[in-house]
């Protein structure tokens, strides 16, 4: 029998608000097995804690139940003050009267009756609880970074200079990501590509990091400390280690007409490329689907011109497998495709683009060489319309468009009206917003300065139509604020595009099994207080993958996200969660139910050899279960059709006591 | 092939030639429409306010009469279509609405099994744009024709479904199924002012002005629609170019036009 301490917590009036925490630990005294019990003001408190740790001595508990807040709270605080007093951690349990109870009842005696049963199942719990002990896990020390945008490079960086080494996989032929494409940078107005290549340079120049440029990561097993990752690096048919970024190839490509999609197809390319100047790794590319020697093997020029012999037509996709300890998911964003928009005619006029499009036409490295020139005529454009939130904040029955706030526009958009208007102060700036949403350091002082002293017009209402009329644009819109319709003309219109998680996320998320919402932003375990890692172990966010994000706060996160994985990587040896589930092989008839169920991979089956009563061996296939992958989600305790599988701490029969103390 | 077919009230007076021509092509195209027995009006407006039943109840019946006969519906006004479709859709999806509907049935349940067909889709989706070319004795080659779609006919999309009301093809289409130039304009898809013309017949000019010389200005010879209340407003607003119904454009294509010379 066990000798049980019940100690319940008033958190403040939280609890003892709606909760008689008198009434509560009298009552749970009178339970089988409780031979103490007691109730305090904050239980968590080191006073509270110190209370449990004399009666664990006082009374020779040997389990404990705190009747407080979640679990998810100060579950883990419990265990440490048991361990301190000498008891094995696993035999706290918690019965949750504050979110579960209090808080959710007005009145005292519905909610004292409620925690007096909560408390009795806790302890009908604990009476069959047994000791466990962690299993040990080594960890590889190196990590991986999918992504090699601006968030991918930073946490690279980051982890590099705490001594790790880091592999960075970037699916295109370039790490910069987004970043690279952009102009300029709000609020201070600096060139992205003036802070951002010097960051793309340490990464390439830094010892402890490897790049895989224009490669996928297509298979990921194991678990934290210890996944095995399979990388596929693309066939680029250039060797990379003789290629010296000369650029004669692509000067000399007779295939001139490939769409560049650095410039996001606003003018074209060779069918073998280096992305832009200064790209990392300066290494041609060629794309397969253009190339005339890949297509039907006449051409060859590129590898008559290349002096350094690194043309190699014959490159085969190929795959490489290395281990981490740890997974960075950086895999940013995408403005949304404007198909589903034609009322503002993004396909009917060649002078509707988005506002990435409208960092192309600005920057220096772009189609135009950074002129503002009208894509349709190659005119200077004298009216300009900023259309914002378009697809974002979406209704959800529209079908159309994001939910979400994209959260960059309102910025980017006062950003690039205020630099039309210095560039080219003859211009007539308007911007058709529904709210101007600013919160950042600097924020507001820039937006309000694009209106006060750049003279950008600002018009509350949402554009409607935009009509194309002739050389001219026709915009119908709103103005809220003087209650009127209007019609506007304009030479170019610039939408700013909702933003959504890159295309790859989805099929990495299942690869990880790490949990996306319902708009494929990657969740993070907890809102608030763990916000860059993700709810699966080992795998940490960075960037826009897991929400909106300007450039300040992508490199915020990402610093944040390598100080998590730096402090996974110091460690030599991880403790697991010793509520795994296990096999009891005498039951099992090795069907592979549960090895189906499990969304780990954490069972594998094994012919074993069992001694038989009449001393004759026998061979049978068992389920065995790794403890280091188990998360303990319990899926296979109720798949098993023997009932072999059970979940420590969580077994069975202690789950059908708490039931059995809840309905009696 | 049969279908029950749904008039509605503007196609027995101002809009006879909508109705008269869509029986008869829909003949040469293979189709028999059956008119349902004592319809009522279909209530003329959708009315978004989810406790009015009243109204939609003439569309319940009309949808449950085709059910019996075990066809699909086939309407041709575009008002009358958005009401029907509207109401299907609510009676499928509000389970509180479905309930007061069929308090008020006398015999079976209706919960919104009846698929709908607009005349465009059925030609689309069930006749085809091959069997319209195939069938053509008339092509009418070389005439510039604006479709105007108005507003009813393809929204709201998440209830219509016909086809992308901010670009739409389903009418062009069958201008060129018939020969035809289509002429692509901005405006095809904006309101008439509809209803609006009661209380201020300015706006509503305006808005139908804004329609037929945006068509005008693609070099339109000819503007068809689906819809009797957009041709009206049209027409009333002093539209430069002939307003016709597009089944009667059909017609002619197909050879079953009446030279009527009103």
């Amino acid at each position: 029998m066990q000798r049980i301490g019940v100690f319940v917590c008033w958190c403040g009036t939280n609890i003892a608000g709606t909760v008689d925490v008198v009434a509560v630990a009298e009552a749970l005294k009178k339970e089988p097995g409780v031979v103490f019990s007691a109730n305090y003001q904050y239980m968590c408190s080191q006073a509270g804690q110190d209370l449990i740790k004399a009666a664990v001595k006082e009374h020779n508990l040997t389990g404990i139940v705190v009747c407080s807040c979640s679990p998810r709270m100060h579950e883990a605080t419990f265990r440490k003050t048991a361990a301190a007093a000498g008891l094995n951690p696993y035999m706290v349990e918690i019965a949750n009267i504050r979110e579960q109870c209090s808080w959710v009842h007005k009145d005292v005696p519905t909610g004292t009756e409620k925690a007096i049963i909560l408390g009795k199942a806790a302890v009908a719990k604990v009476n069959l609880n047994v000791p466990l002990t962690p299993g040990e896990s080594p960890v590889t020390k190196r990590a991986l970074v999918i992504g090699g945008g601006i968030a991918g490079i930073q946490t690279a960086l980051d982890i590099a200079d705490a001594g790790f080494e880091v592999d960075i996989v970037e699916k295109k032929p370039t790490i910069g990501g987004k970043m690279a494409q952009l102009d300029k940078t709000f609020p201070t107005l600096d060139c992205a590509a003036c802070i951002l290549t010097p960051k793309m340079v340490d990464v390439a120049q830094n010892e402890k990091i490897r790049i895989f440029s224009y490669s996928e990561v297509t298979e990921v097993k194991g678990f934290v400390g210890n996944f095995d990752v399979t990388i596929k690096k693309k066939a680029r048919y250039v060797k990379e280690e003789l290629c010296t970024g000369c650029g004669a190839c692509t000067e000399k490509c007779p295939m001139k007409k490939v769409p560049n999609d650095f410039n996001l197809n606003m003018d074209t390319k060779r069918a073998i490329y280096i992305p832009f100047a200064q790209a990392v790794p300066k290494v041609a590319t060629i794309d397969a689907d253009y190339c005339n020697m890949l297509k039907n093997g006449k051409c060859g020029v590129c590898s008559k011109v290349c002096a350094a012999g690194a043309i190699d037509y014959t490159q085969k996709d190929e795959f490489i497998s290395e281990k981490y300890g740890a997974i960075v998911v950086a895999t940013g964003f995408n403005p949304i495709s404007m198909d589903k928009f034609d009322e503002f005619a993004y396909n009917q006029s060649k002078d509707v683009i988005t506002s990435l499009e409208f960092e192309r036409l600005t920057n220096a490295a772009g189609p135009t060489a950074g002129k503002l020139l009208r894509p349709s005529d190659g005119k200077h454009p004298e009216k300009i319309v900023f259309v914002q939130c378009v697809g974002s904040r979406c209704d959800a029955c529209n079908e159309k468009g994001k939910e979400y706030c994209s959260k960059i526009c309102c910025m980017y958009t006062a950003k690039h009206a205020m630099l039309t208007r210095d560039k080219y102060p003859d211009t007539d700036v308007t911007v058709f917003y529904i709210d101007v949403r600013t919160p950042g350091k600097n924020f507001d002082e820039f937006y309000r300065r694009a209106v006060e002293e750049y003279g950008v017009h600002y018009i509350k209402g949402m554009v409607g139509k935009v009509i194309p009329d002739g050389e001219k644009l026709i915009v119908q819109a709103s103005d809220l604020i003087a209650g009127k319709q209007l019609k506007i003309d304009a030479d170019l219109v610039v939408l700013a595009a909702a933003i959504e998680p890159d295309k790859s996320a989805r099929p990495l998320a299942t690869m990880l099994t790490a949990s996306m919402d319902t708009n494929d932003f990657f969740t993070e375990a907890h809102p608030k207080l763990r916000p860059v890692e993700s709810p699966t172990a080992g795998v940490f966010l960075s960037g826009a993958c897991q929400g909106p994000k300007d450039i300040p706060e992508t490199v915020a996160q990402a610093g944040a996200a390598a100080s998590k994985v730096i402090g996974l990587l110091a460690k030599d040896k991880l403790t697991g969660n010793p509520c795994v589930a296990q096999s009891n092989e005498m039951m099992c008839n090795g069907c592979s139910t549960c090895e189906r169920v499990c969304p780990y991979g954490a069972i594998t089956y094994e012919d074993k050899e069992f001694r038989m009563p009449d001393r004759s061996t026998l061979i049978r296939r068992v389920a065995s279960v790794n403890p280091a992958v188990c998360q303990g989600c319990g899926c296979c305790t109720v798949a098993c059709p023997s009932g072999a599988m059970d979940l420590k701490g969580f077994a069975s029969e202690q789950i059908i006591a708490e039931v059995d103390a809840i309905c009696k | 092939m049969k279908f029950s077919y749904f008039p509605g009230c503007t196609l027995k007076n101002k809009a006879k030639d909508l109705d008269n021509y869509a029986r008869k092509c829909a003949e040469v195209l293979g189709v028999t429409l059956e008119e349902i027995e004592n319809w009522q009006c279909c209530g003329g407006v959708f009315t978004t306010a989810k406790d009015e039943v009243a109204t939609k109840l003439s569309s319940v019946r009309i949808l449950k009469d085709a059910l019996k006969k075990e066809q699909a519906l086939v309407t041709v006004c575009s008002a009358c279509h958005n009401v029907v479709k509207q109401t299907n859709y609510a009676i499928q999806n509000d389970k509180e609405f479905a309930g007061k509907v069929n308090r008020y049935m006398a015999e079976d349940e209706y919960n919104g099994e009846t698929q709908i067909y607009h005349y465009l889709e059925l030609i689309r989706d069930v006749i085809g744009y091959d069997k319209v070319k195939e069938c053509t004795v008339n092509p009418l080659t070389g005439k510039k024709i604006a479709a105007y779609y108005g507003c009813l006919l393809l929204r709201p999309n998440s209830v219509m479904r016909m086809d992308d009301p901010e670009n739409p093809s389903i009418i062009e289409d069958l201008i060129r199924a018939i020969g035809a130039e289509a002429v692509v304009y901005p405006y095809r898809n904006e309101c008439c002012g509809g209803y609006v013309r009661l209380e201020d017949a300015k706006l509503s000019d305006k808005k139908s002005n804004a329609v037929s010389e945006s068509a005008k200005k693609a070099g339109a010879d000819v503007i068809v629609t689906a819809c009797p209340l957009c041709k009206y407003n049209l027409e009333k607003s002093g539209c430069e170019i002939p307003v016709v119904y597009i089944t009667e454009l059909l017609a002619e294509a197909l050879g079953v036009k009446e030279d009527t010379n009103e």
